[in-house]
């Protein structure tokens, strides 16, 4: 009871960083390894004074490598872990987000994304890293990112991304904007018995036939803990079941990269979630994410006001891609646009999905978003 | 008749991955046999225990031994580590890995985790060279060796690891040999006794890769280097103990109390733990 009434139940002005924090929290998050960086340093100062309040830890690494390699780290000993980062330490981070991945290390790593290329410009917002969220680690495999609009979505998404995490012992990104990230805005924190919290899926047998990387028939192995009895191995190595390396056997990789693939992809219907904004009669699509979909729900309705049949389509799940919800909305729809905070790269998921309904890109980059009259342009040269 | 014997430390090694992978002659066996006499001496609770290694052929070590174990990407066992030993202190968390990984692409985290005084024990082969990619010159090959990245010569100077781990801050800092079976057995049960943090190189000899190219082809002739070389040389100046063809100076150099990280940091939570829940109730 004590713990629960340190979760701060109620309503706040937060900015999204802290709001994430505060999530962590609430999701049960208990280790939080970072390094410093703009946009994303407020997650980490917050958690250096919350997560000792809740009995929690926050350690500080020498860099963002050690930063995921402690989380993955923590998180075999059992702990919820996370760390947060904006793009240079996200590129440093994705060999060990590859270890997590093949060593089904359930941890989360927020991306507040600036603008790249390189050091490029740490406090302006940017939609770069989108692609590099699925494609980053060398290697096949799935992987789950979710992407907020607002500082309420921050919190909650934060929070869903840990359970996501958890449920399929798969790394899960929150792919934040510097906007989100930065922007102060209402949070409304639930008591803990109305926040949906889900944990690892322990073993049922005994150390003696428990093998770490037999899955059930949902794909996803149940998880020993190091010091609990079961003495496994666990291995960035292609391995069997029992976790042992096998370097040159052809059914091993094959079984263990596909059900690494399979395992996200086949439970896609269950993990991916979108918001659909007057898009029954529409004749124009908008296909929007983070803090451009804000901008693109103002459009939509500035052209209904207009005359236009207009909706939009926010995308929460970036990965797996809402191919299907992509799909439906092409076959009622003449065309759609797509505004990003890049040159064009999920767009070209859309184009994959939307098959023969044409897609127009708009590309924004440097300080602002783009503007609800520069989608509404859009919408208008398409409709 | 040919009666079937138990290995006498079958209980610490796991049967399903012999054979190991190592060469005839290597070191490895033996700092791997020396720490199980380790573990057997001191009758360790097995079920406390957490091997994390990188990647080179000691870094396979993890899945030799039964207990928990992790082999992660090259360079970062120390990093997950202390991952492991923040969220669970209880864990005895021994990294065993090799000189090219932990002190070139794991360099970084080596004089973090030190400089912490984190309670990790670290025990690392030293075979002068990164043997499992074919041995190409490292961040302890001495100079002018010929390596396969060292044609002519190797002209970096290599690092004196026990002097690198005294002035980062390691509570326990040794140097044995492959030669000094029981020495190193000892070293290795003090360094499971300590909290902070600890280490221990362990000159290894590789002499399918490393002794071909510099004149020593067998175990044996680079055994013979170390026999002839080897002083011991207990507490003396760690700076002054660079590895020499003349002299290898091996012993313990650094043994010191000093309150780990992990234990700094769990009471300072332990308070304001409590202090928040005072606050709130």
């Amino acid at each position: 009871m004590l713990k629960a009434k340190n979760i701060l139940t109620g309503a706040h002005f937060l900015n999204g960083d802290v709001a994430c924090a505060e999530a962590a929290l609430v999701a049960g998050c208990r280790f939080f390894a970072g390094y410093p960086i703009t946009p994303a340093t407020e997650i980490a100062e917050t958690l250096s004074m919350r997560m000792p309040e809740l009995g929690g830890i926050y350690v500080q690494m020498e860099d963002e490598i050690a930063s995921i390699a402690a989380v993955i780290g923590a998180s075999y000993s059992g702990l919820k872990a996370m760390t947060a980062t904006s793009g240079p330490g996200f590129s440093l981070m994705q060999e060990n987000i590859g270890l997590a991945v093949m060593t089904e290390a359930p941890c989360v790593i927020v991306d507040v994304m600036r603008a790249g290329p390189s050091t490029g410009q740490p406090t302006i917002p940017g939609q770069q890293d989108v692609m590099q969220a699925k494609w980053g680690s060398h290697g096949d495999y799935g992987i789950i990112a979710l992407t907020p609009s607002s500082v309420q979505e921050m919190f909650d998404l934060t929070v869903e991304a840990f359970n996501l995490s958890e449920t399929y012992r798969v790394p899960t990104l929150l792919m934040a904007d510097e906007i989100v990230g930065h922007m102060w805005e209402k949070v409304v924190i639930p008591p803990m018995d109305k926040v949906r919290i889900v944990n690892r899926k322990k073993p049922s047998v005994s150390p003696e036939e428990y093998k770490p990387f037999l899955p059930d028939d949902d794909l996803v192995p149940p998880m020993a803990c190091f010091g609990e009895g079961y003495h496994f191995h666990a291995t960035g190595l292609t391995h069997n079941e029992s976790g042992y390396p096998r370097t040159s056997s052809a059914e091993d990789q094959t079984r263990l990269v596909n059900r690494l693939c399979d395992k996200i992809q086949k439970n896609a219907d269950k993990i991916v979630r979108v918001e659909e904004v007057m898009l029954d009669d529409a004749d124009v699509a908008v296909v929007a994410y983070g803090i451009v979909a804000r901008a693109a729900l103002s459009a939509i309705k500035k052209a209904r006001e207009k005359g236009i049949k207009a909706g939009l389509l926010r995308l929460i799940t970036l990965w797996p891609f809402p191919e299907e919800h992509v799909a439906k909305v092409a076959q009622h729809v003449r065309a759609i646009a797509v505004p990003e905070m890049n040159c064009g790269q999920l767009v070209r998921e859309v184009e994959r999905a939307a098959k023969e309904t044409p897609v127009t890109f708009l590309s924004k980059l440097g300080e602002e978003p783009h503007t609800p009259t520069e989608i509404l342009d859009a919408i208008r040269r398409a409709a | 008749m040919v009666q079937e014997m138990a290995h006498p430390f079958s209980k610490y090694l796991r049967a399903e991955m012999m054979p190991h992978i190592w060469c005839t002659g290597c070191g490895n066996g033996v700092v791997l046999n020396c720490f199980a006499h380790a573990l057997d001496e001191l009758q360790f609770d097995l079920d406390k225990l957490v091997v994390v290694s990188g990647i080179g052929c000691i870094g396979r070590t993890a899945g030799y031994i039964n207990a928990d174990s992790f082999h992660t990407t090259h360079g970062r066992a120390l990093a997950f580590g202390t991952g492991v030993k923040l969220a669970n202190p209880e864990l005895e968390v021994m990294v065993i890995s090799g000189d090219g990984d932990l002190f070139a692409i794991g360099g970084n985290h080596f004089i973090h985790a030190a400089r912490r005084n984190i309670g990790i024990k670290v025990l690392c082969a030293n075979n002068l060279n990164y043997g499992m990619t074919g041995g190409q010159q490292g961040p302890t090959t001495p100079l002018e060796s010929i390596t396969t990245t060292s044609p002519y010569g190797n002209i970096e100077h290599p690092f004196n690891l026990v002097h690198l781990a005294a002035a980062s801050g390691a509570t326990y800092v040794a140097r044995w040999t492959t030669l000094h079976v029981r020495r190193l057995t000892q070293s290795i049960k003090r360094m499971l006794q300590k909290k902070g943090f600890c280490f221990i190189e362990v000159l290894s000899p590789c002499p399918e890769i490393y002794g071909r190219y510099n004149k020593m082809r067998s175990g044996l002739e680079m055994m013979g280097w170390f026999r002839k070389a080897s002083v011991i040389d207990s507490f003396s100046d760690p700076s002054k103990a660079e590895i020499t063809p003349e002299r290898i100076a091996v012993g313990e150099f650094v043994d010191v109390e000093k309150l780990s990280y992990e234990r700094m940091l769990h009471e300072k939570i332990s308070k304001i733990n409590e202090e928040a829940m005072e606050k709130v109730s």
